[in-house]
């Protein structure tokens, strides 16, 4: 009984999920005319601070396209935009005290409010400095930048400066490995360039064939559930012995 | 028993591994039970389905299966000289909730706990002297030995459908199996799991060393397997999404798959979902509970009286409940008096890897939660402490689980953390590098503890559970040398660099090592050192049983869920066999 009602499952959910999943897919930014429309987070001048960030903590270099090229500003805004950016899954009462980096974090910002304050301390900072615009400064100045963010203790508006690289950094891995729904990861990127295969859910035929090289192009869950074919554990004892 | 005739026979707090399994025995034995989970029902169909399932960011980073921490969390410190804080966002250890529990989104390690473990106290002082125990080193015996719970292993073993290679068959020793176990009645349910490539250079290097090297006991089955309950399971397909998720594939063993079914059918048994366990209630002796109080879903208040409570909520949870419902004298590190909270421990992690030339592709996603080769020479008491100067050990193994990104991009020391040669370095070690797991023991100590804290509530204004430790120095010690030896394997693994650092101290709690908190409600013989019995029994209020790895007086080398299943059956039958023919205490004060 409960095969019969698992396959009629995914059959429905397959089609379920393929309605869901389809405006994640959309990308319509990338062909938007007007820059900084694809952001429903970030204002104008903080896309200006994070596209280029994201481009040098994961550069596009001889191995493949980077942080950018995998619309990782876009994953990080739609993060911040939602549940998420709004403290989903922090526990939120006071009191609120500095204990030692042993006991995690305790800032009141959630995400959104951490990012949002910090990126308007840079953008000042670095009017103040007379630095301009973070994109158009070279690329060994922006990694000094961001390296003095993350080792130096600076105060970004009540974020402390390591804080919020840390979060960035984390947040640009994220977006570089999550799922493509997810608004990163842009055509598995990330997963090519490591070989990751993604959301493949069988590999008992292959994990006794030691140090295979497996090319499979990577999956997502869109392209699952829109109708990839997806192997399933159908072997009752049985019939694998037959096989054999 | 004393008061008003009871509406209930047992109402079971938790039904995750433990309120199934007495769920399942209590009805079975005739009793009218009723079932309270704080989370939300989930059936393997249609909840833990893919695709959806096979997302590492909202499962694994997020923690979608995890216990509510925004409304339930706890607090940390290091010491009772520093302040706790409240862990705000989960890292260290993943207590779950919903139905089924946390057992839903392990690994599917399966272990039996040595008899030296069982009895740690009395084989050490055997062994090494007295003088061997360093001064705030807490173990101490069960009360209960390996043979007394071995057919309670084997059933729960095979309710589990476990897949493995006896290392001891009723005192014979079987190579390829894990040689130092205490005896088993029988072999496992099915057969061990295939062995992926990084396993086998393991094997390879432990054994060209001497050691024992055996496949892992797993709850990702190797074959279909029908349970004694008449629920089958499926093959696992080594999907590599197990630890952090619930398994599509009906292939890893969780109430779900085993159980849940069963019990849920049975017309003397009543799930109630949604509903937060505040406190067991006592009469005015203050000796016996009436029943608990509990919020529905809908913030109702609602009191339900039963005859037996059973605690089966996760470890920590349930030493918050007793605490709450002030059952057992709480635990008072600077008198050493008091019971509940205390001997508290964790694991003593560490994970060597090893870096292999690119033509070894190790394809690190094609495994699953329990799968993989290890050596058992260096845990527990298997190995000669005398020159070392410390207890406890460790197994070491190959046993990766996974190859999810976000989680997973090892890179050698060195490496910066960002920029083009992290990125560089991440592309040329993805898929060729081992991680080695070592799995060590935890002692408990006079100032590891739990209780609750005076500052920080819950949602429903309840003050959170305050948890005070750091690594021990004896485990400290015992990480250098077990790390030692997993680096000396990992050198004969045949990759270019071996990397590794044993465990050391400070606690941080920001650094995800395992989900095996044990102690707080632990069992034993001498009610001043024990919150339970032998049997789990409140010394107390003899109509509550507490069980979970809250009862471990100390944690072994090895995971817990197969000693606290084993555990939760022996107690089954003691409450059906014994107890319902004459309530009353199993074991006189």
């Amino acid at each position: 009984m409960e095969r019969i009602s698992r396959r009629s499952f995914l059959k429905s959910a397959g089609a379920a999920a393929a309605v869901i999943v389809a405006p994640g897919c959309e990308r319509s930014g990338r062909e938007s005319a007007r820059k900084g429309a694809r952001y429903v987070f970030f204002n104008a001048d903080e896309a200006a601070f994070i596209e280029p960030a994201v481009a040098r903590l994961i550069p596009a270099d001889e191995t493949g396209p980077g942080a950018l090229e995998a619309d990782v500003p876009v994953y990080i805004d739609r993060q911040l935009a939602g549940a998420w950016g709004a403290g989903a899954d922090l526990y939120r009462s006071g009191p609120w005290q500095s204990g030692k980096p042993e006991q995690g974090y305790q800032l009141r910002f959630t995400p959104a409010e951490l990012f949002r304050t910090a990126l308007r301390a840079i953008t000042e900072d670095l009017r103040k400095a007379n630095q301009g615009e973070f994109a158009k400064l070279k690329p060994e100045k922006q990694d000094e930048y961001l390296r003095s963010l993350e080792s130096q203790s600076r105060d970004l508006g009540g974020v402390p400066s390591q804080i919020f690289f840390e979060s960035l950094l984390e947040m640009t891995i994220e977006g570089f490995f999550s799922d493509p729904v997810y608004g990163g990861n842009k055509d598995m990127i990330g997963w090519k360039l490591i070989g990751f295969p993604g959301a493949y859910a069988n590999f008992y035929e292959f994990v006794d064939q030691h140090g295979i090289a497996f090319n499979r192009p990577p999956m997502s869950l869109s392209q699952d559930a829109s109708g990839m074919v997806h192997l399933h554990p159908t072997n009752p004892p049985e019939v694998a012995q037959k096989r054999r | 028993m004393a008061g008003a005739r009871a509406e209930l026979d047992a109402i079971l707090i938790g039904v995750g591994l433990v309120g199934t399994m007495l769920g399942r025995e209590l009805t079975r034995a005739g009793l009218r039970v009723v079932g309270l989970e704080r989370g939300a029902p989930r059936h393997t169909v249609p909840d833990f389905q893919e695709p959806q399932m096979h997302d590492e960011l909202r499962y694994a980073t997020r923690k979608a299966l995890m216990q509510d921490n925004t409304k339930e969390t706890y607090t940390f410190r290091h010491t009772i000289k520093d302040t706790a804080l409240p862990i705000r966002r989960w890292a260290s250890f993943l207590p779950g909730t919903g139905l089924g529990g946390s057992i839903v989104h392990w690994n599917g390690q399966t272990f039996r706990f040595q008899d030296d473990d069982f009895q740690q106290h009395s084989r050490i002082v055997a062994r090494y002297g007295r003088k061997f125990i360093p001064d705030d080193v807490t173990i101490q015996d069960w009360g209960v030995t390996a043979a007394e719970l071995e057919p309670y292993f084997d059933r729960f073993e095979y309710l589990l459908g476990t897949s493995g290679k006896a290392g001891n068959l009723k005192g014979k020793k079987i190579p390829g199996g894990n040689v130092f176990e205490d005896p088993r009645s029988r072999e496992y349910p099915t057969p061990p799991q295939k062995e992926p490539y990084g396993s086998a250079i393991f094997r390879k290097a432990a054994e060209g060393l001497g050691y024992h090297a055996y496949p892992q006991p797993s709850c990702n089955l190797s074959q279909p397997y029908t349970n004694p309950e008449g629920l089958t399971l499926n093959t696992c397909t080594f999907c590599g999404y197990c630890e952090r998720f619930a398994c599509e594939h009906f292939a890893k063993s969780t109430p779900q798959t085993i159980l849940l079914p069963v019990l849920l059918k049975d017309p003397n048994f009543e799930l109630r979902t949604g509903c937060q366990v505040l406190r067991v209630n006592l009469d005015n002796t203050g000796k016996t509970a009436t029943g608990v109080t509990y919020v529905d879903a809908s913030g109702k208040e609602i009191e339900l009286r039963a005859s037996l409570i059973i605690v089966g909520a996760y470890a920590t949870n349930n030493t918050r409940l007793l605490l709450l419902s002030k059952i057992g004298a709480p635990y008072d590190p600077e008198t050493g008096k008091g019971v509940v909270g205390r001997n508290y421990a964790y694991q003593t992690m560490s994970y060597p890897q090893v870096f292999y030339d690119e033509s070894i592709n190790i394809n690190p996603f094609m495994r699953s939660g329990a799968n993989g080769t290890m050596i058992a020479d260096f845990a527990g008491d298997n190995f000669d402490h005398g020159p070392l100067g410390f207890i406890g050990g460790a197994y070491i193994g190959e046993i990766m689980t996974n190859g999810r990104p976000i989680g997973f991009h090892p890179t050698p020391p060195g490496t910066p953390s960002w920029g083009a040669k992290w990125k560089q370095a991440v592309v040329r070690h993805y898929n060729h590098t081992s991680t080695i797991n070592v799995h060590g023991s935890s002692v408990a100590t006079r100032g590891n503890y739990l209780d609750l804290d005076p500052t920080y509530k819950d949602a429903w204004g309840l003050p959170l559970l305050r948890m005070t430790f750091d690594f021990p120095q004896n485990d400290i010690r015992m990480s250098a040398y077990c790390t030692r030896k997993a680096i000396e394997i990992g050198k004969q693994m045949g990759g270019k660099l071996v990397t590794g650092a044993p465990r050391k101290g400070p606690y941080d709690i920001t650094e995800y090592q395992t989900t095996h908190n044990t102690g707080g409600t632990i069992m034993g013989t001498d009610p001043s050192i024990s919150v339970v019995n032998r049997y789990l029994q409140s010394w107390d209020v003899s109509n509550v049983f507490v069980i979970g790895a809250s009862n471990f007086p100390q944690n072994a080398s090895y995971n817990p869920t197969d000693t606290v299943g084993a555990l939760a059956y022996r107690t089954a039958d003691a409450i059906v066999t014994k107890y319902l023919k004459s309530p009353g205490p199993l074991m006189n004060k």
